[in-house]
C-alpha cells in the first residue's frame, strides 16, 4: 500500500500550514518512513527466524538407534518367514515410550537372516506371509511381495524396508527400519 | 510495480476499504506536544505482541498436566534448536510488560491524561494492568518446577484468606488446600484461554477510546498547530519499540533462566519466593500477622487496586500542566518509595541461593556418572587436562580428541600414560599427572567412559558434585553402598536418598549413625562441616532409583 505520498500529498493541500511539501520535509518523512519498515524488518527477522528453527529443524536428540532383542536366533526354522514381537524403548518428543515392534523375519538355510518391516510399502497397511500363495499379501490394493521382500505385483513402489540385522551369540537383534530403495524386481 | 501496487491498493479500498481506514488511523492529528513520553503504550502493544507469538510457539511443544509440563519444559530447553532463546523471550518479556505498563500508567498519571473525557480509558487501562499482572501468576505454574509449584502454593494459601469468599475463591482455583492437576489446568487455562482474548477486547477498547477522545494535550497545546501521528510520532514509537526489543533479546540470549527440580510437594527445605513485581505484596504480607494478616494479603491489595482505578474520580481539578502537579508527583515518589523499600527488604531477607542448585535445563549427563567417575571429573579438572585435550567439542589443541582415544585404550595404558607420558607415546610433551594410584585409577575410569555423547558432564558437573563425590570416594562409601548402581550392598542404596530422609538427618548420620538409625552397621565419621556439605548435597542431587 502506498500510503505515503498519495495521502501525505492530499492531506498537505488540506494544512494551511505548509502550502507545499518542501524538500527538507520530505526527505525527513523518508527517512522516517524507511526506518519505521527497517526496524519492523528487523524484528520481524529476529523473531521468525528463531521460531522457524524451533518448529522445523526438529530435536537434537540423537535417532532411536537402540537395538531391540527378538530372542533366540537358533529357534527359528530356515525359509519360513515367521512374525516375531519385540519391545523397544523409542523417544517421542519428551516422552520415552516403551512399545511393541513387529517384524517378519526371513532366515536362509545358510542362517543369514533378513528382517521386514510389517508395513506395506505403498500405504502402510499391516501385510502378512500367506503360506497357500507362498507370498506376504497385502490385503488393502493387494500388493504381493516375494520371500526376498521384492514386489512381486500390485501398486507397490518398492520392496519391503528391512531393519538393521545383528546376531550376538545366538541373539537375534533388529536395529532401525531402513527403506529400500531398489527399484522393484 | 508501483503501478501493481495502486492497483492493489485500489481493489482493496473497493472491496474492504481497509487502506482508508489504516490512513485514518495513521493520520490521526495529535497535539503538537506530542513526543517521546507517549511511546509507552506502543511498547507495551508490542511487548504484548511478543508474549503471544512466543507463548503459541511454547504451546506448540508443551505438555499442560503437571508430570509431562515439566518433561516438555526440558525438552524445549534441551532439544530443540531456539527452544531456550524462545523461553527466555517469553520470561523476560512478561516482566518487561509489567515495566513497561507501570511506565504507561506513570506518563498518564502524571499529565493527568485520564482526566475528564478520558475518565474510562484510565480505568479500562488499570484493568488490563490487572490482567497483566494475572498472566505473570498464572504463567508462574506452567514449568512445574520447584520454584512454581511453592511460589503458587503461596498464591492459593493467599487468596484463601479473602473475606467470605476465600473458600469458594480457593474451589476456584482448583485447589482443595493443595495444589494438584485441577489447579493446574485452571491456571492454564486462564493463562492461555481466558486471559488473552480478554486482554485483545480490552485492548481493542482502549485504543479505541485513545482515538476518540485523542490523545491528552498539555496547556498550550491549542495554540499551536497539530501533528500526524504518522510518521514522526510513529517513527518514535518504533524506535522505542525497538530498543524494548534489543534490551528483550539481549536478556534472553545471556541472562539463562534456570528450570529447577520438578515439583516436589514432600520438600521441606524449599523457600517459595514469587516472581520480583510480586515481591513487594509477599512483603506487605509479613507486616501482619495473626487475624490481622487478612489485612495486608486482601484489604491493602484491593484498596490499592480500588484507589487506582478511582483516580480520576478522586482528582477532578482541571489542572494539567505538568509542572505544578505536585501531589501527583509526590504520590508516585510516595509509592516507588514503598514498592522499593519493600522491594528491598524481601530480597534482602531472601536466603542466599544455595551453590547446590541444579538447573535442570540444562544437560545433566553427570547425574549417571558413578562416584568413582565423578572423582575423574574432578581430577580431570583440577589436572587441567582439558587446556591441552579437546573433549568432542571439535576444538583443536596440542593433544589428541580425549572422547576418541579412549575407546581405544585400556586402563593400564591410560595409568602407565598418566606417570609416564614419554614412554607410552615417544615425544609427548605431556608433563607426567600429579596423582596417587587410586586417583589415577578413577581418572582412568572416567576418561574410559567418556564419549562424545557423555562429554558435556565435564562442563556441567557442579562443583559440589565432584567435591562431594571426591569425600564420597575418600571415605570408602562403596564398600557398603551403592550409587547409579556401583558398588555393594551391605548397606542402602543411596539413590534417592533425598525422598527418605531430610537433609539435617543424612547431616548428622554421619556423625552418629547409631543415635539416629540404631542398630546400624555404619560407623561414626568425622567429617570436616564443608565436606559433609557437598556430600550431602552430591548425595541428594542423585537420580530416583
Amino acid at each position: 500500500m502506498d500510503l505515503n505520498c498519495t495521502e501525505d500529498t492530499k492531506m498537505e493541500s488540506h494544512d494551511g500550514n505548509k502550502t507545499a511539501p518542501d524538500a527538507e520535509g520530505t526527505t525527513r518523512r523518508g527517512f522516517h518512513a524507511g526506518a519505521i519498515y527497517a526496524i519492523g524488518a528487523l524484528i520481524t527477522a529476529a523473531l521468525g527466524a528463531p521460531a522457524a528453527a524451533y518448529l522445523m529443524m526438529g530435536p537434537k536428540a540423537p535417532a532411536n538407534d537402540d537395538w531391540v532383542d527378538f530372542g533366540d536366533v537358533t529357534k527359528l526354522p530356515a525359509n519360513q518367514p515367521i512374525e516375531m514381537v519385540g519391545r523397544r524403548n523409542r523417544s517421542d518428543g519428551w516422552k520415552v515410550i516403551s512399545e511393541k515392534v513387529t517384524a517378519w523375519v526371513v532366515k536362509s538355510p545358510d542362517g543369514s537372516v533378513v528382517a521386514f518391516g510389517p508395513r506395506c510399502t505403498h500405504l502402510g497397511c499391516a501385510h502378512h506371509w500367506d503360506d497357500n500363495q507362498a507370498k506376504f499379501v497385502c490385503p488393502c490394493h493387494n500388493s504381493f511381495f516375494a520371500k526376498t521382500g521384492a514386489v512381486l505385483s500390485g501398486p507397490a513402489p518398492r520392496p519391503l524396508d528391512r531393519y538393521r540385522v545383528k546376531v550376538e551369540g545366538n541373539k537375534l537383534l533388529l536395529g532401525a527400519l531402513r527403506s529400500n530403495s531398489e527399484p522393484s524386481a | 510495480m508501483k503501478r501493481l501496487l495502486d492497483t492493489v491498493t485500489d481493489w482493496l479500498e473497493h472491496r474492504t476499504g481497509l487502506p482508508t481506514v489504516v490512513r485514518l488511523f495513521l493520520y490521526e492529528e495529535i497535539p503538537a506536544s506530542s513526543g517521546w513520553r507517549q511511546v509507552f503504550g506502543s511498547v507495551a502493544v508490542f511487548l504484548f505482541l511478543v508474549q503471544a507469538f512466543t507463548g503459541v510457539l511454547l504451546a506448540f511443544n508443551y505438555a499442560p498436566t503437571p508430570g509431562d509440563a515439566y518433561n516438555s519444559m526440558r525438552y524445549i530447553l534441551t532439544e530443540l534448536t531456539g527452544g531456550r532463546l524462545i523461553r527466555g523471550l517469553h520470561h523476560w518479556g512478561a516482566s518487561m510488560m509489567i515495566v513497561v505498563v507501570v511506565l504507561h500508567m506513570i506518563q498518564v498519571f502524571l499529565y493527568g491524561a485520564y482526566k475528564k473525557p478520558r475518565e474510562a480509558t484510565w480505568m479500562v487501562g488499570v484493568v488490563l494492568l490487572l490482567l497483566t499482572l494475572a498472566y505473570g501468576l498464572t504463567g508462574y505454574l506452567l514449568p512445574w518446577d520447584n520454584r512454581a509449584y511453592w511460589g503458587t502454593v503461596v498464591t492459593t494459601q493467599i487468596a484463601a484468606q479473602a473475606p467470605l469468599v476465600g473458600p469458594y475463591l480457593t474451589r476456584l482455583l482448583g485447589g482443595g488446600g493443595a495444589v494438584g492437576v485441577v489447579t493446574f489446568a485452571r491456571f492454564f487455562g486462564m493463562h492461555v484461554l481466558l486471559l488473552p482474548p480478554a486482554t485483545v477486547l480490552l485492548l481493542v477498547l482502549h485504543i479505541y477510546l485513545v482515538r476518540k477522545h485523542g490523545v491528552a494535550p498539555v496547556p498550550g497545546d491549542e495554540l499551536l498547530p497539530k501533528k500526524r501521528f504518522y510518521p514522526q510520532q510513529v517513527f518514535k514509537d518504533t524506535l522505542a519499540v525497538f530498543i524494548a526489543f534489543a534490551v528483550l533479546f539481549t536478556l534472553a540470549v545471556v541472562a539463562r533462566v534456570p528450570l529447577e527440580k520438578l515439583a516436589d510437594p514432600s520438600d521441606t527445605s524449599y523457600i517459595p519466593r514469587p516472581e520480583w513485581y510480586f515481591l513487594f505484596l509477599f512483603q506487605t504480607l509479613k507486616l501482619f500477622s495473626g487475624p490481622l494478616e487478612v489485612v495486608g494479603a486482601v484489604v491493602l491489595p484491593g484498596l490499592a487496586v480500588t484507589t487506582l482505578m478511582l483516580v480520576p474520580f478522586i482528582d477532578r481539578s482541571q489542572l494539567v500542566k505538568v509542572t505544578r502537579r505536585t501531589v501527583a508527583f509526590a504520590s508516585v515518589a510516595l509509592a516507588a518509595l514503598a514498592w522499593t523499600g519493600l522491594t528491598t527488604v524481601a530480597v534482602a531477607s531472601t536466603p542466599r541461593e544455595e551453590a547446590t542448585k541444579i538447573d535442570y535445563s540444562g544437560p545433566t549427563d553427570w547425574l549417571q556418572l558413578s562416584p568413582e567417575e565423578m572423582t575423574g571429573v574432578a581430577y580431570f579438572r583440577q589436572q587441567g587436562c582439558a587446556s591441552c585435550h579437546a573433549t568432542g567439542d571439535g576444538a583443536s589443541k596440542a593433544g589428541p580428541d580425549l572422547t576418541r582415544i579412549s575407546v581405544r585404550k585400556d586402563a593400564g595404558w591410560m595409568i602407565d600414560h598418566f606417570k609416564h607420558p614419554d614412554a607410552m607415546r615417544p615425544g609427548s610433551t605431556m608433563p607426567p599427572i600429579q596423582l596417587d594410584d587410586d586417583q589415577m585409577n578413577s581418572l582412568a575410569a572416567f576418561l574410559l567412559k567418556l564419549n562424545p555423547k557423555n562429554a558435556s558432564a565435564l562442563q556441567n558437573a557442579p562443583a559440589f558434585a565432584t567435591a562431594g563425590a571426591l569425600v564420597y570416594e575418600a571415605h570408602r562409601c562403596g564398600e557398603c553402598h551403592s550409587v547409579n548402581g556401583v558398588g555393594e550392598d551391605a548397606g542402602p542404596v543411596l539413590n534417592g536418598l533425598s525422598s527418605r530422609r531430610s537433609r539435617s538427618w543424612v547431616m548428622q548420620h554421619f556423625a552418629d549413625p547409631n543415635k539416629l538409625s540404631p542398630g546400624t552397621k555404619m560407623k561414626p565419621y568425622k567429617i570436616p562441616p564443608k565436606d559433609v556439605e557437598n556430600l550431602t548435597a552430591y548425595l541428594f542431587a542423585l537420580p530416583e532409583p
